[in-house]
């Protein structure tokens, strides 16, 4: 148990890192009120429209390969924990299991679902 | 003393879940709830690593806070038709959601302590995850296997319908 209160302690310190810093701007800054602070960018190209558009259904795809291989990251975490009390056996299995999982992203590569179209 | 930090540990990991899970039902925008679920989420995970559960909290943080959470953002954003800023509309009937979430609470806490808890006959094993993989990759190679097949087929059956479109016409 003891060892998760470094992780409670690194959690309140990320978060005093950021509620520290916008809290003191937030106190010292100089205040001018104009147009231009209110924009996305203070000086580049004018925005336009809005960001909460719709956008293109490619990046679904990347979405859907990110999802498979972060559920087979699961089964690599137990094989990595015991890797060399599991020894060769366990290393040839999660060869086969990869193997398997590489041949459905070569099928992805295969139709371009990696490309940018 | 152990148990006091527990117990506070566990009073602020609940008071994040059940705030964080109020804000999902009540912000406005479909997008910023998704944002307090994945709150919601890393929070059940500090849950269930008070519980001494490693593995099922890596497996939340990763699959629920990671996966799950991706998805939703991309069926939001994909199948989004107005304004966005509208998009999770609030009804305020509390006294009906007080009714039905209380009549639920009364009856998970009747059948909780009528139900006779088994107490394990050993000790919790403290390694929960070297304990699991040695059964995952010696009884259960075959499933584990398996389970490689099942992602390969769901990834080349969602590649196939995104193609399925393309052929259609692309229209984004």
């Amino acid at each position: 148990m003891s060892e998760w209160v470094g992780v409670a302690l690194f959690i309140m310190a990320g978060l005093a890192f950021g509620v520290v810093g916008i809290g003191v701007s937030f106190l010292v800054h100089p205040r001018s009120k104009n147009r231009y602070k209110l924009e996305t960018y203070e000086c580049g190209i004018p925005v336009e429209g809005s960001a909460w558009g719709r956008f293109k259904a490619q990046y679904f795809t990347f979405a859907l390969i990110f999802v498979i291989f972060d559920v087979e990251v699961i089964y690599l975490y137990p094989w990595a924990v015991s890797f060399v009390q599991l020894g060769l056996a366990g290393l040839v299995k999660m060869f086969i299991f990869i193997f398997i999982l590489v041949l459905g992203l070569w099928y992805a590569w295969k139709e371009g679902a990696l490309e940018w179209k | 003393m152990e148990n006091v930090y527990e117990l506070i540990a566990f009073i602020l990991l609940g008071g994040m879940v059940l705030g964080s899970a109020l804000l999902v039902v009540t912000l406005k925008n479909l997008v910023h709830s998704v944002l307090s679920l994945i709150v919601t989420f890393i929070a059940v995970a500090g849950i269930f690593l008070l519980l001494n559960a490693d593995f099922l909290a890596a497996v939340q943080v990763l699959v629920y806070a990671g996966g799950v959470c991706i998805m939703v953002v991309f069926g939001v954003m994909l199948i989004q038709r107005s304004d966005i800023a509208e998009s999770n509309p609030v009804n305020w009937r509390f006294g009906f959601a007080a009714l039905l979430g209380g009549g639920i609470f009364i009856l998970i806490g009747m059948f909780a302590a009528r139900s006779q808890w088994m107490i394990a006959g050993t000790e919790v094993p403290k390694d929960t995850v070297g304990t699991f993989a040695p059964i995952l990759l010696t009884d259960f190679v075959i499933p584990f296997e398996v389970a490689a097949i099942l992602l390969t087929v769901a990834l080349t059956g969602a590649l196939l319908l995104v193609k399925e479109v393309k052929a259609n016409g692309d229209r984004s």
